[in-house]
């Protein structure tokens, strides 16, 4: 029987085998943001211990820094105590820090890959749980809390339980006007909130092979969102590709070492999973969600469910709440739901192809009236690629407010929020409730559906609307 | 870190499915206030109706329930970001257990790193608690954990699992870092190993510096 992707990449990380499928883990790139690095960082001077490996960490602000144009460090509150917290605390212990305005600043999760800090088969972490994110590109990466977070500061290791495997296989070529966003909503509408609990999941299949680095990051980025901390993609030549001539990628004989270690790293042929799913991807429709869990999903051509015909009383109660929150009534059909906000950004869908998307819907069309809408590219090199691009005049010209890049509104930790009661189309990852600020109400779409709510006001099927009007 | 032996207390059902920690705890709250101030904002979002007043619906508010020290949960509880701050919260109203089908994997693990016990019972057995807690609101569960045992009011001792290592740290009061730091050494040898096997993955060089 042969190793699956996940088995090799667990097996060279295992410092000391503690009993019970326990394992000390060897952490080969740690990641600290400005929420809970910091804190990470004093709680170990609390204790009296030193960074273990500064070399292996990095540390950048993303969550709480504003994305207003012409920003600095302290343009808000939170980001003013945060933000040089983070980076006086850096700077001390001798970890690579990418500050605020830093040419490669940026959402962790988009950065690491950028940078070439994220690599087939390395174990990282980060205090975030979108941190599955790595996995497109073959890593075994995971979001940890932050205690573990001065774990992995004091001893480089983290204690972990081995999970079982999961492999989705989506089938098929993925039809056009459809994402890898709407791959893994459908998926999680499919299998809910809580199918991937304790499953580390690989995603295979034709649509995957056929698609390039940044869809791969979407996916795996979304895991955590039924439940699997871990998602992974076995690397390939479009991987390696990907990687080649990042600033911090392994060079020369270190490459050449590398490039054979991560050829070995796919599932063998008769590998054995505990769950496998099959997902015919030619059949996806783009997705709306009309509630407040990722599983709340369904094909634009969708409408909103009546509660009467939930499985189980649970859901019945779970159902009616949503859409009482979301101000929807059973039956209503998606499209032509008025939407008074979009944004469009975050470590899902904030990277240069997610734009250009969202810019071929955008272009020569206008914001509608009534609606306002963001970009918030995922990094200061997305950013200055879009620019050079010319996405951004693409953007401004419709009257999209073109920002600086940061988490913004996908959590609205530093006062960037949606307001009470009104609708946004978000690319971001989490509808709960009040996560886009208390009583906003979130969709989640592709980049592409997004800009189609913003230039039509309403809920749209973006695939009726064709490339720039 | 408070050592976990055994809890006795009402129990408060809470059993809607997948309650995410952005509900459990805010985002700003937590870049705003240290963790034992956290006690007024656990499950904001739902203690509060639109006007900002306590919404007395919610299970929380109920004046048997306010400090109960266990919470009933439904499947998945603490699904979601890799927030501490939602044990933290919890901990802050003095919740020291959550009894619940399944959990999210992230929340399961910072409850063992803050004395928080997580223990996982078949839906139907933690449906059957929280009728027995409605229609007793006051009566006390005993979670006993050198037992292994559940004890509800007036009932059978129901036993639980647990792995051993993470019951131990519990009735300790010992978190992860306490144990890791007693194998220093054998990290150092790892790592020397290590590098020399996967150079690549501990050789970090700036390609822009040169
Ligand atoms: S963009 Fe959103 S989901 Fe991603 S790291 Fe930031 S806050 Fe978390």
């Amino acid at each position: 029987m042969g190793e699956t992707l996940f088995d090799k990449v667990w097996a060279p990380h295992v410092v000391a085998d503690l009993g019970e499928d326990y394992a000390l883990l060897h952490v080969d790139r740690n990641m600290l943001h400005d929420l809970s690095g910091a804190n990470g960082l004093e709680a170990l001077e609390a204790r009296g211990l030193t960074v273990h490996s500064p070399d292996l960490t990095f540390s950048c602000p993303d969550h709480a820094v504003s994305s207003l144009p012409g920003r600095t460090a302290t343009s808000t509150p939170i980001s003013a105590r945060l933000a040089p917290a983070l980076r006086e605390r850096a700077e001390r212990t001798g970890i690579r820090h990418f500050d605020v305005n830093d040419p490669e600043q940026g959402i962790i999760h988009v950065i690491g890959p950028e940078l070439g800090l994220t690599l087939p088969g390395l174990l990282i972490t980060c205090g975030d749980s979108h941190t599955s994110t790595h996995g497109g590109l073959g890593a075994f990466a995971f979001g940890v809390g932050s205690s573990e977070i001065a774990h992995i500061l004091a001893t480089q290791t983290i204690v972990q339980k081995r999970p079982d495997t999961m492999r989705v296989s989506f089938e098929g070529a993925l039809p056009t006007g459809v994402t890898p966003k709407d791959m893994i909503l459908h998926l999680i509408g499919l299998v809910g909130t809580a199918g991937g609990d304790g499953f580390a999941v690989e995603y295979e299949g034709e649509a995957v092979r056929a698609m390039p680095i940044e869809g791969r990051l979407t996916i795996c980025n979304m895991s955590i969102e039924f439940g699997a901390k871990i998602g992974l993609i076995a690397p390939d030549d479009t991987t390696y590709a990907y990687i080649d001539g990042r600033r911090f990628a392994p060079k020369g004989a270190d490459w050449d070492a590398a490039l054979t270690h991560w050829r070995t790293l796919p599932s063998a042929p008769g590998a054995r999973f505990a769950r496998e799913i099959t997902i015919d991807a030619a059949k996806i429709e783009p997705q709306i969600t009309w509630g407040t869990s990722p599983e709340h999903t369904v094909g634009i051509g969708g409408r909103v469910p009546d509660p009467a015909s939930a499985a189980d009383a649970n859901r019945r109660e779970a159902w009616e709440k949503a859409l009482d929150y979301m101000g929807l009534a059973p039956g209503t059909e998606m499209e032509g739901v008025p939407v008074d906000h979009v944004f469009i950004g975050s470590c899902t869908n904030g990277r240069l192809s997610d734009l250009r998307e969202a810019a071929a819907i955008a272009t020569g069309r206008k914001v509608a009236e009534g609606t306002t809408a963001w970009v918030v590219p995922g990094s200061q090199a997305v950013k200055r690629d879009a620019e050079t691009e010319g996405l951004d005049r693409v953007f401004k010209e419709a009257g999209f407010e073109w920002r600086e890049p940061g988490c913004s509104q996908c959590v609205a930790a530093n006062g960037e929020v949606v307001a009470p009661g009104a609708r946004a189309v978000s690319t971001t990852n989490r509808n709960f409730v009040g996560r886009q600020g208390p009583g906003a109400r979130t969709h989640l779409a592709s980049p592409a559906m997004a800009a189609a709510a913003a230039v039509t006001g309403q809920i749209t099927d973006v695939r009726k609307l064709g490339q720039g009007g | 870190m408070t050592p976990f032996t055994s809890i006795s207390g009402p129990a408060a059902p809470l059993m809607a499915q997948n309650v995410n920690t952005d509900v459990i705890i805010r985002i700003e709250r937590l870049a705003n206030s240290k963790a034992h101030e956290l006690a007024p904002y656990a499950f904001e979002a739902w203690r509060y109706g639109s006007d900002g007043t306590p919404d007395p619906d919610f299970v929380l508010n109920d004046p048997a329930w306010q400090a109960a020290p266990i919470l009933l949960a439904g499947e998945n509880f603490g699904c979601g970001s890799s927030r501490e701050g939602a044990v933290w919260a919890l901990n802050a109203r003095g919740i020291r257990v959550v009894i619940a089908p399944s959990f999210g994997s992230i929340f399961q693990n910072n409850c063992y790193q803050n004395g928080t016990l997580p223990v996982v019972l078949p839906a139907e057995t933690v449906a059957k608690f929280a009728e027995i807690a409605r229609a007793q609101p006051e009566a006390p569960f005993t979670i006993d954990l050198e037992r292994q045992v559940v004890v509800p009011p007036n009932g059978e001792p129901l036993p639980f699992q647990i792995d051993r290592r993470r019951r131990e740290a519990l009735l300790r009061g010992q978190d992860d870092i306490a144990q890791t730091l007693e194998r220093l050494e054998e990290i150092a040898a790892f790592q020397a190993t290590d590098r020399a096997s996967r150079p690549w993955a501990h050789r970090i060089v700036d390609g822009d510096a040169g």
